[in-house]
C-alpha cells in the first residue's frame, strides 16, 4: 500500500517521543552550567606539573630532561634548564626547569609528554572551562600556572595515582636503605669521623639536602631547544 | 587468495608477455618483504595493461599511488687496494692500501604504483617508476588510462612532488592552489618565511 | 571529459549552460570542499570536486617526527574514525619493524574498531537522510548512539574523538572488566537502535522514489576507480579487506559481507545498515573470546624506533573504505616517507560520472553517500 512506510516511520517517530518520557537510556539532555557529567577517570585536557608536598618550587618533580619537549608531536613545550641543582625526592640533587612553557593553544591534548617522562613529573589535567580574552598571552602557560600538588592529582585520576605514589614510595625506600648501607660502610671504615649520611626524607622532596651524589645517572639528553 | 609468483618469476613473466620491456626486482630489507619492481619508462602502460589483463594475476585496482623524492647521495665505501709503493731501498713493492671510494647517486623522483586483484584477492604487487632527475626530466608515463583511481594520486603526486605524468587526462594542483610554485612534499623545500609552520618544525 | 564552455554550448545552445559553484561553505558539502558545476537547466552537464582547503601537508609533518608522535595527527585524518586511523598507522609500522601484538590487544582493537564503524555508519546515515530533507530526526537518533559509544571511548582512552589509543605492538592502556561490561550492555541495546533507524525511512515512499536509479556507479567502474568500502560493496563486488587480507585477528570470526545490486544511492545507503549489523555480532563475539594478558609487547622501543631500512604498506578496511599507510624506513627516527591512502578522496573519483545527466538536488544525495571527511581527503 502507498503511504505505508512513511507510516511506519511516524511510528517510529511518536514510539521514540513518547518513549523518551519513560525510558531511561532515552533521557540524555543535561542542563549543563547547572548539571554537569561525571567525567571518567582517563579524562584528559591539558598537561600540568606535579609537585609534591606544599611548595611549587621546591617540589617539582620535573628535573628538565628536556624528553617531552623533543617528542611533543606539535611542539607546544619550552623548557629552560636551571644553572643550579636542587634534592629530588629521594634527595639526589638534579637540576630543574628554570623556564617550563606550555602554549595551551598548540597543544593537542594527545598525552605523549605523559607517556615519555620518565619522572611522573607531568599529567593530565581534566579542567576545560578556559576560554580567556588574552589569544595568545593567555594561553601560554608557565611554570606556576602548570603547577598542580600531588594532592590534586589524586583527587582527578585516583587509581593512577594510587599506582604512582606505590611506585615513588618503593623507589624511596630503596633508595633509603641504599644509603643506609653505604652509611654503616663509611662508618665501618672510619670509625672517627661522623657518619655523613643523607637524611631520610618524607616523600615531600623538601627534606634532605645532604650532600649526595650529583644526578649524572638521569643527565638531560642533548637537545636542541627548537624556536 | 591464489600466491603470486615470486618477483624473479614476475620480472621474467613480465619480460616475456611485453618485449621490449626491462624490469628491475627491487628488494625490500624490512620484515614486510613486500618487494618490488622497477619499470622502464617506455614499456609501463604496456607493462600495467598487461598486469591489468593477465587471467592468471587480474591486478585490477591500483590501490596507491606516491611520489617519493629521493635526493642527490654520496655513500663512502673503504676498499682495499694493490698498489706498487716505493720501499725505503728505491725497489717498487706491492703493498695494499686503503683506499675510501665515493659513490655518487644523483637524486631522482619515483612513483611507486601498490596493486591488488579484487578478481583474485591477492596482492599487493609494487611497481614503480622512475624520471630521470628531480630538476627537468620529471615526467613519468601516468598509469590513469589504465586504473581511473590513479587520477586523484598522480594529481597529488604532480602537486607535491612536481612529477609530471604524460598522458594524464586532467594533470592540474589538487591540494594546493593554482597560483601555488613550490613542490611542498620535496625534502629539500624551505617553506616560506611567514609560513606559521616554520617556527614548530625547523 | 573534457566539457569547457565553449563545447557544452555547442550542443545545448549559446547561453544555455549556467555555471555553479557549490560550495565550499554549503551544508551538504559536510566540509569546506567545493564542486564546480556547470548546468544546461537543471542537468549536471560538468562536475569538477575542488578540495585543499583543509590540507596541512600532513604527511610532511609525519615525516618531521619520530613514529610515535605521528600517532596523535592520524588521528585528526578522519576525525569520526581516530581509532581505525590508529590501527592503519600501527599495523604498517608492525610490519615495517615486524613486531608482534599479544592477543589481548588484538581483541580490544576490534572492539574499538567496530564501535567506530558502528559509530560512523549510524552518523552517515543520519547526515544522508538528513541531506534528503529529513531534516533532524534521523540524524539526532544517530547522535544519541554514537554519543553513547563516545562516552566509552573517552573512559577507554581518555578523549572522545581523538582517541590517541593504539601503539606498535599493542595499546597504550588496558581496559578495565567495568569497561568491557559497559560495552556488553550497549551491545545487547544496539540491534534495536538499527531495527528502530532501518524501520524509520527503509519503506518510506519519499525515500525510495529519490534515491533508487540516483547516481548508480557500475562495479566495473568501481573496480578500476579504486572505490573501496560500502560503496564498492554497494555495486556488488566482493571485497572486504578483513575477510581478504584477514588482519588482526579477524579470521576468528563470524560474519558476513553484505552486497548491494544496483549501486545507486538506496544501496550505500542499505550497506550501511547491514554493516551495522554484521559490526554487531563481530562486537559480540570479540566481547565473548577476550582473553586476559598483556596489552603490549613490553620489548617494543616506542620512542626512539629505529626500524631496518625497507618499506610497508598496512592496510585495514576503515569504515570509509581501503586505508593505507605506505611508510619507507632510512634507518632512523623519523619515517622518509610516510603516505597515507586516503579512502575518502579516492572514492570522490568517479562523482563526476555518477552525476552526469543528474539534477542537482541528486548531486546532493550522492555526495552524502561517498561518505567523505574532509580532514582525510584534504590531509
Amino acid at each position: 500500500m502507498l503511504g505505508e512506510g512513511i507510516i511506519q516511520g511516524l511510528f517510529e517517530t511518536a514510539r521514540n517521543f513518547f518513549g523518551s518520557y519513560v525510558e531511561k537510556d532515552r533521557l540524555t539532555t543535561v542542563q549543563y552550567p547547572e548539571e554537569r557529567h561525571q567525567l571518567p577517570e582517563a579524562s584528559r585536557n591539558f598537561p600540568f606539573l606535579l609537585y609534591d608536598g606544599p611548595d611549587p618550587d621546591a617540589g617539582l618533580r620535573c628535573v628538565s630532561c628536556q624528553i617531552c619537549e623533543k617528542e611533543c608531536p606539535p611542539r607546544c613545550i619550552h623548557i629552560e634548564k636551571s644553572k643550579d641543582k636542587k634534592p629530588d625526592f629521594v634527595g639526589k640533587q638534579q637540576f630543574y626547569p628554570a623556564v617550563f612553557n606550555i602554549d595551551v593553544s598548540v597543544c593537542m591534548s594527545c598525552q605523549i609528554c605523559v607517556e615519555v617522562c620518565p619522572f611522573d613529573a607531568i599529567r593530565m589535567d581534566k579542567v576545560f572551562e578556559l576560554s580567556t580574552s588574552d589569544r595568545f598571552g593567555g594561553l601560554l602557560w608557565d611554570k606556576h600556572e602548570l603547577s598542580k600538588s600531588n594532592e590534586y592529582y589524586r583527587q582527578i585520576h585516583p587509581m593512577e595515582a594510587a599506582e604512582c605514589d606505590e611506585r615513588r614510595a618503593k623507589e624511596l625506600a630503596e633508595a633509603q636503605a641504599k644509603a643506609a648501607a653505604a652509611a654503616a660502610k663509611a662508618a665501618q671504615a672510619a670509625p672517627t669521623s661522623p657518619a655523613a649520611a643523607p637524611a631520610a626524607t618524607n616523600g615531600s622532596g623538601n627534606g634532605a639536602s645532604a650532600p649526595a651524589k650529583s644526578g649524572a645517572a638521569h643527565s638531560a639528553p642533548e637537545t636542541k631547544v627548537a624556536q | 587468495m591464489s600466491p603470486l609468483p615470486t618477483p624473479e618469476d614476475f620480472k621474467a613473466q613480465i619480460e616475456a608477455g611485453v618485449p621490449g620491456s626491462v624490469v628491475t626486482v627491487i628488494p625490500n630489507g624490512s620484515p614486510s618483504a613486500q618487494h618490488s619492481l622497477l619499470v622502464d619508462n617506455d614499456h609501463a602502460r604496456a607493462v600495467a595493461l598487461f598486469l591489468r589483463d593477465h587471467p592468471d594475476l587480474r591486478l585490477d585496482y591500483c590501490s596507491l599511488v606516491t611520489g617519493v623524492d629521493w635526493l642527490d647521495s654520496e655513500t663512502t665505501e673503504k676498499v682495499k687496494v694493490k698498489k706498487l709503493v716505493d720501499g725505503p731501498d728505491g725497489s717498487q713493492q706491492e703493498t695494499e692500501v686503503e683506499e675510501t671510494r665515493k659513490t655518487k647517486r644523483p637524486g631522482y623522483l619515483e612513483a611507486v604504483y601498490h596493486l591488488f586483484s579484487m578478481d583474485k584477492k591477492h596482492g599487493p604487487v609494487i611497481l614503480r617508476l622512475r624520471a630521470a632527475n628531480r630538476t627537468d626530466q620529471t615526467n613519468i608515463p601516468s598509469l590513469t588510462p589504465v586504473w581511473r583511481s590513479a587520477e586523484f594520486q598522480e594529481r597529488e603526486a604532480f602537486d607535491l612532488y612536481g612529477i609530471v605524468f604524460d598522458g594524464h587526462p586532467d594533470l592540474r594542483r589538487i591540494l594546493m592552489w593554482d597560483g601555488f610554485v613550490d613542490f611542498p612534499m620535496r625534502k629539500d623545500y624551505v617553506p616560506p618565511a611567514d609560513d606559521p609552520l616554520a617556527e614548530v618544525h625547523p | 571529459m573534457s566539457g569547457t564552455l565553449a563545447e557544452l554550448e555547442s550542443i545545448a545552445g549559446p547561453g544555455e549552460i549556467m555555471e555553479v559553484s557549490m560550495g565550499p561553505h554549503h551544508p551538504s558539502t559536510h566540509g569546506v570542499f567545493r564542486m564546480d558545476v556547470r548546468l544546461e537547466g537543471e542537468k549536471v552537464v560538468r562536475l569538477k570536486p575542488v578540495f585543499g582547503y583543509l590540507h596541512r601537508n600532513h604527511e610532511k609533518i609525519a615525516e618531521h617526527g619520530a613514529y610515535l608522535s605521528a600517532i596523535p595527527y592520524t588521528d585528526r585524518l578522519d576525525y569520526l574514525c581516530s581509532m581505525t586511523n590508529n590501527w592503519g598507522y600501527v599495523l604498517a609500522v608492525e610490519k615495517l619493524a615486524g613486531i608482534a601484538v599479544p592477543e589481548r590487544a588484538e581483541y580490544i582493537r576490534v572492539i574499538a574498531a567496530e564501535l567506530t564503524r558502528f559509530q560512523n555508519h549510524a552518523g552517515l546515515v543520519g547526515f544522508l537522510l538528513q541531506d534528503m530533507g529529513a531534516s533532524g530526526t534521523p540524524l539526532m537518533y544517530a547522535f544519541r548512539e554514537r554519543e553513547k559509544i563516545l562516552d566509552l571511548f573517552e573512559s577507554l582512552s581518555g578523549a572522545r574523538m581523538m582517541c590517541n589509543y593504539m601503539r606498535f605492538g599493542g595499546l597504550r592502556v588496558d581496559c578495565t572488566t567495568g569497561w568491557l561490561d559497559e560495552v556488553r550492555q550497549l551491545t545487547a541495546r544496539l540491534p534495536r537502535f538499527v531495527d528502530e533507524f532501518e524501520n524509520l525511512l527503509r519503506g518510506n515512499e519519499i525515500l525510495m522514489a529519490r534515491t533508487q536509479g540516483t547516481g548508480v556507479l557500475s562495479h566495473e567502474l568501481a573496480i578500476n576507480a579504486g572505490v573501496t568500502g560500502p560503496m564498492l560493496r554497494a555495486s556488488g563486488v566482493n571485497y572486504d579487506i578483513r575477510k581478504v587480507d584477514k588482519y588482526g585477528i579477524y579470521d576468528r570470526f563470524d560474519f558476513r559481507v553484505p552486497l548491494g545490486d544496483h549501486g545507486d544511492v538506496y544501496d550505500r545507503y542499505m550497506m550501511r545498515i547491514l554493516e551495522m549489523r554484521e559490526t554487531l555480532k563481530i562486537l559480540e563475539q570479540a566481547l565473548r573470546g577476550i582473553p586476559e594478558g598483556p596489552i603490549i609487547d613490553p620489548k617494543v622501543r616506542l620512542r626512539g624506533l629505529r626500524p631496518k631500512a625497507g618499506e610497508a604498506y598496512g592496510r585495514i578496511e576503515s569504515p570509509k573504505g581501503e586505508l593505507g599507510f605506505f611508510l619507507i624506513s632510512d634507518g632512523s627516527t623519523n619515517p622518509y616517507r610516510y603516505r597515507v591512502r586516503p579512502p575518502s578522496m579516492i572514492n570522490l573519483t568517479i562523482l563526476e560520472d555518477m552525476c552526469l545527466g543528474q539534477n542537482v538536488a541528486d548531486v546532493v544525495i550522492t555526495l552524502g553517500s561517498v561518505d567523505i571527511v574532509l580532514g582525510e581527503v584534504d590531509r
